[in-house]
């Protein structure tokens, strides 16, 4: 088989002294949504800019399309094609929506054009001479997911993005997630909203300590229900 | 009207045209100061040294290379520019991640450094610098000299042109995101370590081009920029350091008040500009045109 798009092995991180991931082992194949799943504090968000680059101090082994990006700076990964929608959104405040839309270059071909973007949250359209900020928190998060499509980068890193949302816009962009699974889009989704995940995720992984502790796949996670439910502790 | 306030109109126009010249050169020092402190975290303070800097390459290619000045105003700020560029591979860039003050007392050494360099190499007397546009015209009112008319048209159009290119282009929605979140911009692929090295450049480079306009109405001297420089800075505070249109009105406006004191008060004139700081200060800390952080 093919080596996946992403392998992640042995994955350690830091923030300062304070030593947060212990060893990290993951993976995903072209075209998976995958999921990080864990309590607050286990270590997902800190994966996630791990693999980006944005906590430069790690060790271990991350592989992207074949090629090892743990010595490579975030702006050079990416440019390999590895798109991040931070938890905090990061939608520019200086900058109206439109400009938000269009700040992150475009890395590759074969990325979203701004008129699919717009087709697919028809709200930042109406509110594009807005500055970016004074959206609603559900049209910021549509905001920091539409930037990304539009850079041609094949894996999204997306770091709760229903965390504080109203149930109908968590069905939105269930639903937008979907699209683009369909759309062959790789996702590496972290979320606490495990039954918002299930519903369209091939693969989670759980999280516990700075480490990946558990592996199911869609299939498994019904008759899983109640093991899941401690790790998560719900 | 003038007659009622006793002041002849040559006085008063007068003192307006070396207020419009004076806050042309605080608005492009105080442009260069904001856009520098917005993405790279240090108050450069070495602004009014390169500033100085500019005006002396401008005169030793006179002098010695025969480069006038209507090409020193270009190859001056590139000079300069590139010394900024070392200046702040070699040093600024160890420095971003910690407290200004120490951006301050870095840039303010460098300070004491190149003047002291200037002064040792070129005396501290002054060289005087060739008037490229002599003569003027009377507008009846007053007498416009024509290099004077240069400066604040030159400067306006060098202040709009920044401005438009940070608030309505895309390297500047770059520099705006750059400077509200830099980590996030280098996520999304831009070599944010060059982008600051270029913006410390432009802004150094922005300082020469003043100091190069500076040169034929001033006298050169390596403490010219020393003498500007608190001025400027009381600009900034003044005018808060988030507002690239506000460092150019606030700059041009000081100016222009700091010329007027000069016709009905001018006992204040020296200190006019350090009152208003003083109550900007206590009514809106964060500046005329800041945003409270």
């Amino acid at each position: 088989m093919a080596e996946p798009l992403l392998k992640v092995a042995g994955l350690q991180a830091f923030y300062g002294e304070s030593h947060i991931l212990h060893g990290v082992d993951f993976e995903i194949r072209e075209g998976e949504v995958v999921t990080l799943l864990g309590r607050n504090g286990v270590g997902k968000t800190t994966t996630l800019k791990s693999v980006m680059g944005v906590v430069t101090q790690r060790t271990g082994s991350v592989r992207f399309a074949g090629g090892e990006t743990i010595e490579l700076a975030s702006n050079r990964i990416a440019r390999l094609g590895i798109a991040y929608c931070p938890e905090e959104r990061g939608i520019f405040s200086s900058l109206n929506v439109e400009e938000n839309l269009m700040l992150p270059p475009a890395v590759k071909a074969g990325g979203m054009t701004v008129e699919e973007i717009y087709g697919l949250f028809p709200n930042l359209l109406e509110r594009r001479r807005s500055q970016g900020t004074k959206l609603s928190g559900g049209e910021q998060q549509m905001l920091a997911i539409g930037r990304i499509l539009r850079t041609g980068a094949t894996l999204l890193l997306l770091d709760e993005p229903t965390e504080g949302l109203a149930p109908v816009i968590v069905q939105k962009i269930g639903e937008v997630l979907q699209t683009l699974k369909s759309r062959g889009f790789t996702i590496l989704l972290v979320e606490q909203n495990f039954r918002f995940a299930a519903t369209f995720a091939d693969r989670h992984y759980v999280m516990e300590d700075g480490r990946v502790i558990d592996h199911l796949t869609a299939g498994e996670v019904e008759k899983n229900i109640g093991k899941l439910n401690e790790y998560l502790g719900v | 009207m003038f007659e009622l306030l006793g002041i002849p109109p040559q006085a008063l126009f007068g003192q307006l045209l070396l207020g419009l010249i004076n806050g042309a050169f605080y608005a492009m020092l105080s442009l260069g100061l904001a856009v520098i402190f917005g993405l790279l975290n240090v108050i450069n303070f070495t602004h009014g040294a390169q500033y100085m800097m500019g005006a002396f390459v401008a005169w030793f290619g006179l002098q010695f290379l025969g480069i006038n000045y209507w090409v020193a105003l270009i190859v001056s700020p590139i000079v300069v520019a590139i010394s900024g560029v070392i200046l702040e591979q070699l040093f600024l860039k160890r420095l971003y991640h910690l407290d200004h003050l120490y951006g301050l007392l870095l840039t303010f050494g460098f300070v004491l450094i190149f003047e002291g360099m200037f002064r040792y190499g070129f005396g501290s007397s002054g060289q005087p610098y060739e008037n490229p546009l002599p003569g003027g015209v009377n507008l009846g009112f007053m007498f416009l000299p024509w290099y004077r008319g240069w400066v604040v048209v030159a400067s306006l159009i060098i202040c709009l042109a920044t401005w438009f290119i940070i608030e309505k282009t895309k390297l500047g929605a770059y520099l705006r995101a750059g400077t509200e979140n830099p980590t996030l911009v280098r996520a999304f692929g831009i070599n944010v370590p060059r982008m600051i090295t270029l913006t410390y450049a432009f802004g150094v480079g922005l300082a020469a081009f003043a100091g190069v306009m500076a040169a034929p109405i001033y006298q050169v001297n390596p403490t010219m920029g020393s003498n500007l420089i608190i001025v400027v800075f009381a600009v900034v505070v003044i005018g808060g350091m988030g507002s690239i249109m506000g460092s150019i009105v606030t700059g041009f406006g000081l100016g222009v008040i700091e010329g007027l004191t000069k016709v009905f008060y001018p006992q204040a004139s020296a200190t006019v500009i350090f009152v208003i700081m003083t109550i900007v200060l206590l009514v809106r800390p964060a500046g005329l045109f800041g945003t409270q952080r």
